[in-house]
């Protein structure tokens, strides 16, 4: 099936981001001592169904508390994922700014039994990336009849949020070398292809890396 | 719609649509089997919460003034896309969705033209190099043979085709790389219409479609 992989190498549509820009690596592995893990704990406490709540808030009660306390975990997330896209910094500053506006004008279509906050910015990111970066239209998929539940279950909802939890984790686990190249894949957009010219890796192995890598993380949500 | 799907996009595909890096055609046929196929849906959304535990990893430094000036755009409704096409009924329509937003319209409202032999295409406006077009096989018709210096999917929206690689029907999809030389031929009793993207020009084995290539935009 290696053919099936081949033709996705030369999509690497954007310039590609200077190795030093300015983004900081909150939870490389390398640089994560005591100090970082124990931080790290209670942030990810937080940023499951916690954050859910603060979307509802803002939904329910246009809670501007909630927000700013959304805006302080994401919006430096979001910029730093424009940045590594090839975004320069006024321009990440601006989409990071809209992202986030996107989030208070949209918390009503939010839907915490389908995904995580993290996850729901990522997509809306993600989105304002293609849109302001690639100029291009992004077709989404036709909404699903998802029958007679308005409101999601609070056991799905639970259920989602546990499983991003430990996905998260799975990809804290996963070897140093497969975690980079996932990153690469979903940030730096360059095609494999490049990513074997700036690391050196033969090809073969940076795909079977990342099938790897990905068999582990999709294992992890079973 | 329920169809038995058997032919699905490959995982590389998925996360790529899920990243963002793929062309607009790209995006669009994957947007569409998604829009037909629970199983790759539910993949492509665990692609997304892939995505969601990343960006956690990193941050970058926010302007000082961040949070008031994202305030005054809430306030402000700087937003301008709150008005999202009405969409048509589901039930009702032949095409899926992403497909309808490009057509403008349903099936009805495609512009075709003709191809020869009875085919007919219609070209979707996407951006980029990666081309999208409807076809219309007539029942029992087969597509010009070809090859294809890229990848080319296609995805089943009425009918069936058949060729070397087995039965394609409803929600479908065929990815078939350069290696492929593939002649599908539409099963007898019902038209086949396919949504297929290509991200490099087909060059048709034969003379005669070859030089009517450039007019047809194929």
């Amino acid at each position: 099936m290696l053919s099936n992989v081949d033709w996705l190498d030369q999509y690497a549509a954007q310039p590609v981001p200077p190795p030093d820009a300015p983004v900081s690596v909150v939870r490389g592995a390398a640089a994560m001592g005591e100090v970082g893990l124990t931080r790290m704990t209670q942030t990810r406490g937080r940023a499951t169904v916690e954050w859910v709540d603060h979307v509802v808030r803002i939904r329910d009660a246009r809670d501007e508390a909630a927000f700013a306390e959304l805006f302080a975990h994401f919006a430096p997330r979001v910029k730093a994922f424009l940045k590594r896209s090839g975004a320069d910094d006024g321009l990440a500053e601006e989409c990071a700014q809209e992202v986030m506006a996107t989030l208070w004008m949209k918390a009503h279509l939010f839907d915490p039994a389908r995904a995580s906050v993290s996850t729901w910015v990522f997509t809306i990111a993600r989105n304002r990336r293609i849109d302001a970066l690639r100029r291009q239209r992004r077709p989404e998929p036709e909404d699903l009849p998802w029958g007679p539940e308005a409101e999601p279950q609070q056991d799905d909802m639970l259920a989602l949020q546990q499983d991003s939890e430990r996905l998260a984790e799975a990809l804290r686990a996963l070897p140093e070398k497969q975690r980079y190249l996932i990153e690469r894949a979903y940030f730096g957009e360059l095609s494999h292809g490049e990513i074997a010219e700036e690391t050196g890796l033969p090809l073969g192995t940076i795909k079977s890396r990342i099938r790897l890598a990905l068999d582990r993380l999709r294992h992890a949500l079973k | 719609m329920k169809n038995q799907i058997t032919h699905h996009l490959t995982p590389q595909l998925l996360m790529a649509y899920s990243a963002g890096t793929l062309p607009e055609a790209f995006d669009l046929i994957v947007a569409s089997h998604l829009s037909l196929c629970d199983e790759c849906r539910a993949e492509a959304e665990s692609y997304d919460a892939v995505g969601g535990a990343l960006i956690e990893r990193e941050t970058a430094e926010m302007a000082c003034d961040s949070l008031e000036a994202t305030l005054r755009r809430i306030r402000e409704g700087a937003d301008a896309d709150t008005a999202p096409p009405a969409p048509l009924p589901a039930a009702t329509a032949d095409l899926p969705r992403p497909i309808r937003d490009y057509v403008g319209g349903d099936l009805a409202d495609v512009r075709w033209q003709s191809m020869g032999r009875g085919v007919r295409q219609a070209i979707l406006p996407v951006d980029g190099e990666a081309t999208a077009r409807l076809l219309h096989i007539p029942a029992g018709a087969e597509v010009p043979d070809h090859g294809h210096r890229g990848t080319e999917l296609t995805l089943v929206l009425k009918g069936a085709f058949r060729d070397e690689d087995g039965r394609f029907g409803p929600g479908d999809v065929e990815v078939a790389d350069e290696a492929v030389e593939h002649t599908p031929v539409a099963e007898e009793g019902e038209d086949c219409i396919c949504l297929a993207v290509t991200d490099a020009p087909l060059r048709f084995s034969g003379l005669m479609p070859r030089l009517a290539q450039p007019f047809l935009k194929i």
